[in-house]
């Protein structure tokens, strides 16, 4: 406990108690469309955040997180429609079967010394390698779709899943925030001044008698075993699945995107990202549909443009700058 | 099924390879020049496919014949796009100038789908149906002539690389980053030459593919991939790699939709990604990366 608090300002803490705070209070007063959208900040923020130990803590671009967010999706619908097993029980299965397809890229990578760009490749190339597999995939519906039962809920049954947005919000949130904490002492263990290291400076970290191979392996692990249990989220709140979208490169990159634009490598930045985007996301799809403007592909250029301006202006994302103007002590420093 | 079947998919496949093989070395200049490796590859094939369908709509303009100044509004954007936004993140991280690119093709592929929309648009020229016939073999009369096209094109990057003083200026800078700037040439406007020269290599290929390919702005990211799979193969930076590994893997895919179903053949071509980065990382034509 107190390592978790440790260098916490009051301000910050403050701050952040307050945040919690007003999102546990939320649906008292959100109606069902801000509450929806804040399930999927709250989503992006989780995806991100898991995203964000790969590739914020240890260094390792994957533009592949799809596949795990799918392996869990896909998992825990399957045990659920063919055999009844509740979510509780089937995320025990899809969570290590996402480590399974981490293990197998991560080892494969890093055994054979393919890092950077390469890396980066070949977990798009297995993301890619799932999604047309699903599509041939008749088990689970292949390209046809894979879809949950859905009736009008009027009974929450939290042991199956089934009910109406305000479960789903306060699962996500909870989520979310044992994700938080779980980074935040993960960035403060051994563990993660060695991927720090790692990150930093590879040779140098190895030079050190940093097991550099070891680390990696465990950021790719837990990363996408982190991943997995948005996946089952994903599956019981949409109730369907369709391998196109759910493996989907453009998937991969829209959950990297919070933490891009928050700033990688910092705990608050892909929270911060996921509110930011999605909030302004929202808001112009809304304002586009006040003018009568229905144009598919309006929002993701507006992503395109965010992402590209603040990689060329603010190239350590929003929330390190914002994090200096509140005056919130020098924790979670990207560099 | 009769062996001629095999033969004349294998063909089939062979040509379109050598085009998918000038896409790829656009991709593949670009990166053993420049180091930077363009996400936005595909995205901007799609771009010349759309500017080839405009005018073949517009003005009944053949595609193989508007190649040339295709690849010119493609080589200017690709020369802007360097000069402009990629020249000041050479020094940057890998992945800061991943994400830029990435940034681009994300704003291209949306672009275009606000302009042209979902559905699939195609180009139906006089001789789209021709063929020829060479003993057993049936050829068809568009991939053949794209494929001759491409091998043109692809001969002219290479004398281009040999022959010209410009040409030897881009390979110095390839070399040595430090050198040639020691020896004064003008590294950033050779840095953006080059990638005007390798997106007009795409934008060409984007022109002949546009022959035989149902165009849709979800093309984009899908030929990104596919170039990456090609240059991985032959070799990131080696020009003979690039068309080696687009004729591979044109003549997999072919053979693969004929073996199994045509919708599972990319899985065929990431399999081979797999293997080559596990067996020989620096690709079957590369020299070992630094």
């Amino acid at each position: 406990m107190s390592r978790l608090f440790e260098d916490v300002s009051l301000r910050g803490a403050v701050l952040l108690v307050a945040l919690f705070a007003g999102l546990l209070v939320m649906p008292r007063f959100a109606g069902d469309y801000l509450l929806t959208v804040l399930i999927l900040i709250l989503y992006f923020a989780y995806v991100g955040q898991a995203w964000n130990v790969m590739m914020g803590f240890a260094g390792q671009l994957s533009l592949g997180h799809a596949l795990y967010v799918g392996v869990g999706a896909y998992t825990a619908a399957a045990l659920f429609i063919k055999f009844g097993i509740a979510p509780w029980i089937g995320v025990l299965l899809a969570v290590p079967l996402a480590v399974a397809c981490g293990a197998v890229i991560g080892f494969l990578a890093f055994r054979f010394g393919v890092a950077g760009v390469y890396f980066a490749i070949l977990t798009i190339a297995f993301a890619e390698f799932f999604r047309i597999g699903f599509d041939h995939f008749s088990w689970v519906g292949g390209s046809a779709g894979y879809f949950l039962p859905v009736a009008q809920y009027t009974q929450n049954d939290l042991w199956r899943l089934r009910g109406n947005p305000t479960m789903f919000y306060y699962i996500i949130l909870a989520m979310t925030a044992a994700l938080l904490v779980l980074c935040r002492l993960l960035l403060s263990s051994r563990l993660g001044y060695y991927w720090l290291a790692i990150r930093e400076d590879e040779e140098a970290a190895l030079a050190l008698g940093i097991d550099a191979f070891r680390y990696k392996m465990i950021a790719v692990i837990l990363s996408a075993g982190l991943t997995a249990p948005a996946g089952v989220f994903f599956a019981f709140y949409y109730n369907n699945l369709f391998p196109e979208q759910v493996f989907h490169i453009s998937r991969s990159i829209e959950l990297i995107l919070a933490p891009i634009i928050g700033g990688i490598g910092t705990l608050f930045g892909p929270i911060l990202g996921a509110f930011l985007l999605t909030g302004l996301a929202e808001s112009l799809t809304n304002m586009l549909h006040a003018f009568g403007v229905e144009t598919p592909g309006a929002k993701q250029v507006f992503y395109g443009v965010c992402l590209l301006a603040v990689i060329v202006f603010l190239p350590h994302g929003i929330w390190p700058p914002l994090r200096r103007a509140l005056g919130l002590g020098p924790r979670d420093e990207p560099h | 099924m009769p062996a001629e079947i095999y033969l004349n998919v294998a063909v089939g496949g062979l040509l379109t390879g050598l085009v998918y093989g000038l896409m790829a070395l656009g991709l593949s200049v670009i990166f053993g020049v420049v180091r930077v490796v363009n996400f936005a590859h595909g995205e901007m094939m799609t771009i010349a496919m759309y500017i080839a369908i405009v005018l073949f709509a517009a003005f009944r303009l053949d595609p193989l014949l508007m190649m040339v100044p295709i690849a010119a509004v493609l080589f200017a954007l690709g020369y802007v796009m360097q000069a402009g936004l990629i020249n000041p993140f050479i020094n940057r991280p890998e992945h800061s100038q991943f994400i830029l690119l990435v940034a681009v093709a994300l704003i291209i592929v949306n672009v275009l789908l606000m302009i042209f929309g979902p559905d699939a648009q195609s180009v139906q020229t006089s001789y789209s149906f021709d063929s020829f016939a060479l003993g057993p073999l049936i050829v068809d009369a568009t991939k053949a002539y794209a494929a001759a096209a491409a091998i043109v094109v692809a001969a002219a990057l290479f004398a281009f690389f040999r022959l010209t003083s410009v040409g030897t200026a881009i390979r110095a800078c390839a070399d040595n980053y430090t050198g040639a700037l020691v020896v004064g040439l003008d590294v950033k406007r050779l840095y953006a030459l080059t990638f005007g020269l390798g997106t007009a290599c795409v934008g060409a290929a984007g022109a002949m593919l546009v022959l035989f390919i149902d165009v849709t702005p979800a093309l984009g990211p899908v030929y990104t991939l596919l170039a990456f799979v090609i240059v991985i193969t032959g070799g990131l930076g080696s020009m003979p790699g690039a068309l080696l590994g687009g004729v591979l893997i044109g003549l997999t895919e072919a053979l693969a939709g004929l073996f199994f179903t045509p919708s599972a053949k990319s899985m065929f071509a990431f399999g081979i990604l797999v293997l080559v980065l596990l067996f020989r990382p620096q690709g079957l034509l590369g020299k070992r990366a630094a």
